[in-house]
């Protein structure tokens, strides 16, 4: 296969992991949650699919069902992580940061812990030719486009939809833009903000997923896991807070941290190693500068949700 | 009989509302609660998790010495949990002062990293070449340089422009990694990526342990801030900006300038931490040189409600529960990454009892008593 060609559809495939994890972010910053525990719960998510697929693995059940139980062990186990957030968010009104944080510091922890007791073998060897459906067996990058990987398009394509051709999308971010408003028409804010969050962990775990059992289809993979969710939190402002762009940018920035490992089999251009880290820098300074020109051009439509960040008490004036 | 004349509207089970003020013993009656029933959670955890514990039961007893044992049990392991707790506590303090503006700093990973660069890369090019106070000296300045360099740019952006800092900040922690990582790879020819340490820029041993100048700089630090938060005209004015901007606009506040110049002194601190670890312990620096503990030190200034003395409690008690938790995949050879999970659990339930601080919960029952009394009355 052409090159270039190859390296589009690598960086793709890379993309899909940000496109879960940043559409997931995406529905619960619409409903005003500034969700950091976005890694931990890819991780929970990727760690509870491969603990289904470690008993299922050589069972012998349809390749479907594996495929199926694996997806949905991973969306129970990030979606409980995303309650523990909304519970403790919504509910309690904690501090929305220091929960993530702790979240996130929780979900990796575990992780680790869960994976190390896991047989490679087992959960990876077999289930990931049925992941990797209908391209699987193929050399080159196209073998990474499976089943999780057209799920995440329809998914974030579906999320858009969702939240603006559709009455409870128009809902939901009312509840992010002003609870106290939404509150008064008559909206039940927080049973909003316990959907979304939990929906979008939900989105963001099979993220983790499709890193661990698709994309690297390795058994360490799970250790590089939590730096790409900080990246898809970093990708939801590359986005505006669009579900579909995220499509586009996830490939983008799939593309500039790939690159410097692609870029040295490419004829006639030479890297020194100097510039590897440089080359990974990109999408964050990218994000940077579509943060400060987004607040300075102070387009409505472009601005995080007003009350990100803030907890809503009914009472409060 | 009055019930039958009410329409109804049916009361809901529990009704909140917001407490005025607290008992602080009562408070603090409320997060001991927490952290028992956390440690309680935790021991299930360690049940589900450690095949040792469930062989024998009897090892959960272990589980809990280890809390003690990680931190306290030979004087080496006080010298260092003091350490841990010093640096901890140094970031923790650094954000203290743009947390009580409300300006969410979660950039101090990136803003002390970049301080541990500064030093570092002045004692690479310079050591050696100059007196030892001298170089010191220098490291110091272009730590604090580099560190209030990271949290001034997007101060600046906030002031100017409304930039969402929280954001702006998270996404400057990877920029001064992989900064680290680019000078790592400028530095270190032979490939490795290790940067060996340096016999240079090492700060002076005081009273025969390596650690107890760190220690007494922090704690002058605390207490100095302390002092710079509740006593100077400085620290009114970044509550009152905390408390709301525009009461601060309209007591004539420059709103900007206290944003820029609480940043500065976040990141100044930020990089003195950074230094503290560079000249004063490692002599090197990896993109890990701060190890997470830009991210910890956010939950050690949030628990003690930005309180710089009460910081030095909240710090020691995450640090002792790290300490701990790492003691424990030691004896009972479990993974390494058991530390965070009973960190993680711990800090949901101090996190999710501050709750029970803030608001009061009354139950349908006892509302309805308190109406009767009140009818009586009249």
């Amino acid at each position: 296969m052409n090159i270039w060609l190859n390296f589009l559809i690598d960086s793709l495939a890379f993309g899909a992991t940000f496109i879960y994890g940043s559409t997931g972010e995406i529905l619960t910053e619409k409903a005003g949650h500034l969700n950091l525990g976005i890694p931990g719960i890819m991780c929970m998510g990727g760690a509870g699919g491969c603990l289904m697929l470690n008993l299922i693995g050589k069972s012998g059940l349809p390749p479907v069902l594996i495929v199926v139980l694996g997806i949905l062990s991973a969306l129970v186990f990030s979606m409980l992580m995303g309650l523990i957030y909304s519970f403790l968010t919504v509910t309690l009104r904690a501090n929305q940061n220091v929960t993530g944080l702790a979240l996130t510091t929780f979900g990796v922890g575990l992780m680790k812990v869960i994976m190390s007791k896991l047989t490679a073998t087992v959960y990876l060897v077999g289930p990931k030719q049925y992941y990797r459906w209908p391209f699987a067996g193929r050399q080159d990058s196209l073998q990474c486009l499976g089943v999780l990987f057209f799920l995440a398009i329809i998914i974030a394509i579906a999320a858009g939809w969702v939240l603006f051709r559709t009455k409870v999308g128009l809902h939901l971010r009312a509840v992010g833009e002003n609870p106290a408003t939404a509150d008064a028409v008559g909206i039940n804010v927080n049973r909003y903000k316990y959907l979304a969050t939990c929906v979008g962990s939900g989105i963001a775990g099979l993220g983790g997923f499709y890193y661990i059992i698709d994309y690297m289809a390795s058994q360490e993979a799970y250790l590089s896991l939590e730096a790409f969710g900080w990246l898809s939190i970093a990708l939801v402002i590359f986005a505006l807070w669009r579900p579909p762009v995220t499509i586009i940018g996830s490939t983008v920035f799939g593309f500039l941290f790939s690159c410097s490992s692609f870029i040295t089999i490419i004829p006639g251009v030479t890297v020194t190693m100097a510039m590897k880290p440089v080359l990974k820098m990109l999408p964050y300074v990218v994000t940077v500068l579509v943060l400060i020109i987004s607040s300075i051009r102070n387009k409505r439509e472009n601005q995080p949700p007003s009350s990100l960040g803030l907890s809503y008490f009914r009472e409060d004036r | 009989m009055t019930a039958k004349h009410t329409p109804a509207v049916k009361e809901p089970l529990v009704h909140l509302s917001k407490r005025s003020s607290i008992h602080p013993l009562h408070a603090w009656a409320i997060r001991l609660i927490a952290v028992v029933l956390g440690l309680a959670v935790c021991g299930l955890v360690a049940f589900l998790l450690i095949e040792k514990i469930q062989e024998k039961p009897e090892k959960i007893w272990d589980f809990y010495n280890a809390f003690i044992k990680g931190s306290f049990s030979t004087p080496r392991k006080i010298w260092k949990f003091l350490k841990s707790l010093s640096i901890l506590l140094g970031i923790a303090l650094a954000l203290t002062p743009a947390f009580r503006m409300r300006f969410w700093n979660i950039g101090a990973e990136g803003q002390t990293l970049m301080g541990v660069l500064g030093a570092i890369a002045v004692d690479f090019y310079l050591g050696g070449k100059m007196p030892e106070w001298l170089l010191l000296i220098l490291m110091l300045l272009a730590a604090l340089f580099c560190g209030a360099l990271w949290a001034v740019i997007p101060a600046l952006f906030k002031a100017k422009w409304n930039t969402n800092e929280t954001l702006f900040t998270l996404m400057m922690n990877y920029i001064a990694t992989f900064l680290v990582a680019f000078f790592l790879e400028v530095w270190v020819t032979n490939g490795s990526g290790a940067l060996p340490k340096m016999k240079t820029g090492k700060l002076p041993v005081v009273g025969g342990n390596d650690y107890l100048l760190i220690i007494l700089v922090v704690l002058f630090l605390a207490i100095a801030l302390f002092i710079y938060l509740n006593y100077t005209k400085h620290g009114y004015e970044i509550s009152v900006v905390g408390e709301s901007e525009r009461t601060a606009r309209y007591v004539g506040i420059s709103v900007r300038k206290v944003i820029i110049r609480t940043m500065i002194l976040s990141g100044l601190l930020c990089g003195l931490t950074g230094y503290l670890i560079g000249a004063g312990l490692d002599q090197s620096i990896t993109t890990n040189s701060v190890g997470g503990q830009g991210f910890t030190a956010i939950m050690v200034s949030w628990l003690a409600k930005f309180n710089p003395l009460m910081m030095i409690f909240t710090a020691a008690l995450i640090q002792m529960l790290s300490q701990g938790a790492a003691q424990i995949s030691q004896d009972l050879n479990v993974s390494g990454a058991l530390p965070s999970v009973i960190t993680g659990i711990i800090l949901f339930f101090i996190i999710g009892c501050e709750f029970f601080i803030n608001y009061e919960l009354h139950f349908r029952g006892h509302g309805q008593r308190g109406k009767a009394e009140k009818e009586g009355v009249k």
